[in-house]
This record gives structure tokens, sequence and C-alpha cells, in this order.
């Protein structure tokens, strides 16, 4: 079975998508990691305002049988964090790139380092696999 | 290769390396005066009646005391059944097994102790014990800070009023965390903390207000307002209280507006007994909303496929089986052998049962306080409410009075002037339920006797 990596997106090697609309980026967590983690029932998100730093510890998720953090992959300002989540973490299996995202971010550059295009990413996820 | 893993040489090397040219040194903090020296060894190829003839006369040496000594560790009647039932096979071990699933009785049974000690704490949720108080209050502090997220650092209020030894084991756990222990200092007059002292502490980064009920001396703190003025300044509240207390008192959860967001103590006056300082067991109950930053086991009850009850280890991914290094806690596992004592006892005594035994000891206290009053050379320090214990002030240094009533066989209390010298000639008395009006009356002629000579 192969998880969608959708062209659009921009991607970090320890499996956040990243969007970027104008001034804020979006940020979850990509359809190949919602498969591996199983069914989640729990997702513990960062304070507004907080700010982050590169790779920074940001997020947990968990589920029944793993906990994994999330990594920051963009340096920024919380904007928004998904609350929907709090009641019902399963959004994140069930649309990983649409109602499951996890936060959105201001963030303080405009380039980007270290994020990795569609085809980049299936390449890594392939590679894991081996 | 010798089965016994240290040799003479390796001992040698060891001690060698940190510096020390002994064994023997190695214990040098206990002091030489408690140490025994003239028992000689038992002698060889004794039979087993000459054996038990020797320890039964040794143990005769060990007189026991009328015992007036709280401090933490209380003397309370533990009904025979609740160690009988405790020391059965299917009962007896201290930890929660690892196929934990496969032992349904052991799991029930901490449910039922979670139930328990969560309905006496008024709170939603407990996990399945802890070492004792003193490391339960630890966790949590942790556990407040890992809440806390807003505040960069952490600065918890920790009341002098607080066990001074818990108050060290707390600076030994979190010392190396990003955490400010801020002590607040009591009223001299009243034995417990006010909101003026709180008021005179810079609000700064403020993650937990820990209270203690009843307090060191004994004496009951305003748990209402302060918990208002921890919520007022963002800070959790810690509730550290005498779980016996709580059948009588107002439990942690409904303290304020909003309740404690988190109880701990010691579970010791629950059925275990006093035994040269432990094994004892504490307990950390919290909110439902902070359940994930409760650390230890928690056990949760489920249906199987067949729709038949059953009992699980649940929200494991705290632990550090699977969380490893950001686990809630080092502690894997609990005190599970005291924790079913416990567990049978507070199920034998019921809520009326304890309540009953919390009224006796706070009777037993009212009744020893007012004898006490009428001693000379004998203050109490504090008035106001208290639980079961009482601060009394003597002209003479406490220790001849401590000498001179344990030659009558009477522990007499607890001297507190090496934690608190302000206090003076200080002792901390305790009376529970154990003890009758005859008890009381002999402990007060004795203490007047020690006063007058």
């Amino acid at each position: 079975m192969t998880n969608s990596v959708p062209k659009t997106l921009k991607y970090s090697k320890t499996h956040e998508w990243i969007r970027q609309d104008e001034d804020v980026v979006t940020i979850g967590i990509t359809d190949h990691a919602q498969c591996m983690l199983g069914d989640l029932v729990y997702v513990e998100l960062p304070h507004i305002e907080t700010s982050l730093e590169l790779g920074q510890e940001c997020a947990v998720v968990e589920s029944v049988k793993a906990a994994a953090d999330i990594y920051c992959p963009v340096p920024g300002e919380i904007v928004e964090i998904n609350e929907s989540l709090f009641d019902s973490p399963q959004l994140v299996n069930e649309d990983p790139y649409g109602k499951g995202w996890l936060f959105r971010l201001r963030p303080f550059e405009s380039t980007f380092r270290e994020l990795l295009s569609a085809d980049e990413y299936t390449k890594q996820v392939a590679s894991e696999a081996h | 290769m010798p089965f016994i893993p240290h040799t003479e040489q390796e001992v040698k090397e060891m001690l060698a390396v940190i510096g020390a040219t002994s064994v023997d040194q190695l214990f040098d903090e206990i002091p030489a005066s408690l140490r025994v020296k003239d028992l000689p060894p038992v002698p060889p190829q004794l039979t087993e009646m000459e054996l038990s003839r020797l320890m039964r006369a040794r143990a005769a040496k060990d007189v026991s005391a009328l015992n007036f000594m709280g401090a933490g560790a209380y003397e309370h009647h533990i009904p025979a059944a609740v160690w009988d039932i405790t020391s059965r096979g299917e009962f007896m071990t201290a930890y929660t097994p690892y196929q934990a699933e496969a032992s349904q009785g052991t799991l029930q049974l901490l449910y039922e102790y979670q139930t328990m000690i969560a309905s006496l704490m008024s709170l939603d949720v407990s996990n399945a014990s802890m070492y004792d108080g003193g490391s339960s209050l630890a966790e949590a502090i942790l556990m407040a800070a890992r809440t806390h997220r807003k505040n960069k650092t952490h600065r918890i209020l920790m009341p002098a009023t607080v066990h001074p030894l818990y108050r060290d084991v707390v600076k030994t756990i979190v010392s190396q965390q990003d955490i400010e222990i801020v002590e607040v200092p009591f009223d001299l007059n009243t034995g417990k903390i006010t909101i003026d002292a709180l008021e005179k502490i810079s609000k700064e980064n403020i993650t937990a207000l820990v209270i203690p009920q009843p307090n060191f001396f004994g004496m009951l703190e305003d748990v209402d307002t302060l918990t208002d003025w921890a919520h007022a300044h963002q800070a959790l509240v810690i509730g550290l209280v005498n779980p016996l207390a709580m059948a009588l008192l107002k439990p942690p959860g409904q303290w304020g507006k909003n309740g404690a967001d988190i109880a701990c103590g010691e579970g010791q006056p629950l059925g275990v007994p006093l035994a040269s300082g432990g094994p004892y067991y504490g307990f950390l109950c919290c909110k439902q909303e902070y359940v994930r930053q409760l650390p230890g086991r928690i056990v949760g009850r489920t249906v199987d496929q067949q729709g038949k009850q059953g009992f699980v280890l649940t929200l494991q991914a705290r632990e550090q089986h699977i969380r490893r290094a950001k686990a809630t806690s080092n502690i894997c596992t609990n005190q599970g052998l005291l924790v079913t004592a416990s567990t049978i006892h507070m199920s034998l005594l019921g809520p009326k049962g304890l309540r009953k035994v919390a009224l006796a000891c706070h009777q037993n206290g009212c009744a020893l306080k007012e004898k006490l009053n009428t001693v000379q050379g004998v203050r109490c320090v504090f008035p106001g409410y208290f639980f079961h214990e009482i601060l009394v002030e003597f002209k003479k240094p406490v220790e001849t009075i401590l000498t001179e009533l344990a030659q009558h066989h009477i522990q007499a209390g607890f001297s507190v002037k090496k934690y608190y010298p302000e206090l003076g000639n200080a002792l901390l008395i305790c009376v529970t339920e154990t003890k009758t009006p005859n008890d009381l009356d002999q402990f007060v002629s004795q203490l007047e006797r020690a006063c007058l000579n």
C-alpha cells in the first residue's frame, strides 16, 4: 500500500508536512506517519504565541501503542492550533493533509531550510523501508 | 569465577577509586552512639530450639513504649484481617505483574484502590501509587511543571510548614530541573502560612503552590483562601495531605472555588504498620485534564469482545517502556503490597469507619491539649484548629524531657529543634485513636514530673 504524498506540499525528514499560505505556514504529519502510528488517541499541541526553533519538539501525537514527538520544521511563532483534535484526534488518521492539520505558525524567515519536495520525501520513505 | 560478585581485590579497587579506606567508612554518617558494638555473634551449630530462645531473649531488649511520636508516620490500629488477607499467596507480590492483564485480580485490586483514594481526595483520577509521601510530592511538582507549559522556568512556592524531610526529598529530585523551590515563611503566631507572606513573593513564573493539610505542626491551613489565591495567579495547587484526615476534613478536590489540581501524600496511615520508617507508599491524584502528565501505572476498567468486564493498564504511552527518556517518570512500578493492605484496610473500615478513626484521633488530640495546658513549664505554641498533632514548647531543653520520659517507656514526641531553631525547645506531639484516657493521664503526669525536676 502506498501513502499519499501531495506534490503541492513541502516535507521534513521527520515526517511533518508544510504548506505555505501567504504569511503563515500550516504544519501536520504525513499520511505515512499517521499510518505507522496507528489510531491516534491524543494530541498535545503547543500554546499560541510560543516561539519555536528549527527542530524543537513542539507537539506530541499518541496512539494506543506509541507516542511520537513532532519537531518544528520551520522556525516561527505559533498563531493557531487545531483545537478540534483535542476531542477528535482521529482526524489526523482520517484526513492528515486536511482536517488533521496540527498548528499554524508565522515564520521568522522567508526562506525555509532543510525541507524536502514530494519526490524527495517519497524516496526517503522508500529508503527507510529497507 | 566466584559466585560472590565482589572479591576482596575488587572491593579494594572500588574503595581506592572513591578515596575511602574501608567499607566501614562508608557508614560514617551513622553516629557512633547509635551503632551496636557489643552484640556477640550467634554461636555456631545451635539447635532450632536454642536459637529461638536466644533470639527471644535478644528481642526482649526492645521494649514497647507508649508512643506519642508522629511527624509523618502514625500509629493506628490495623484490623488483624488486613494483613491476613494481604499475605495470601495471590496478593503477595510487591509489583504490578509484567504480563499485567493475565493478573486480573491484582489489577482489579489496584483499580479499587484508585477509586477509593480518588474519592477520598475528591479528585477524578489516581495512579496505582508511588514510593512514599516525599517522592509523591516531588512527582507532583514535576507534573505541575510539565502541565504549566506557559512558564519557561518554574517557581514552586513551598511553605516552611511542609514536612522538612519532604522538602529535602523534593530538593534532591527536582534540583537538576529548571525548577526553583521558593520557601514561604509561616506566621510564628499561628503556625500557618498567610496570604500576606505569599503577597511578598515575586509573582513571576509561579507554577504551583504546595498546601499541606494538616501542616507539619498539625495545624489546619486556610486551604480555600490559599487555593483561590494560587489560581488567581495562574498557579496550580498541589495539596499535600494526610489521607486519614481527609475522611473528616474538606478534601483537596473541594478546596476554594475550583479545587486543588493535584493531591499527594503518604499512604501509611491507611493500614501500613510503623516499621523503622518503611516501607510505606505514596499516593498521587489529579483532575482529569492532567491525567496524561500523571506518572506511574494507571489501571482502567473496560469490556472484552463479549462484553465482559476486564481490567487493563491504561494510558501506557506515558510510561518508560514506550516513551523511553521522555516518560512522565522514571518510576515504573508502585508499592503493590502496601497498596493491597491499604485497599483492604479502607474496604473493611469503609467511609464511615475511616471518619470515626479520624474523629477519634482529633478528639484525643483535643483532650490532650486541654491537659497539656494545665502543666507548668509546658506551652502549646499555636492556637487554632489542628488535627491530631500539637507543638509544645518547654522551659527545659527538649532532649532532657525526651530522655526522662523514655526511661518510663514513653516516646514523648518528635523534636523539631534541628529543623525549626526559631521555635526553641519545641516538641511535636501526636495522639491517635490508639490512646486511652488513662494513657493520656500517664503521659501528662510524667511530663509534669519531668518539667519540675
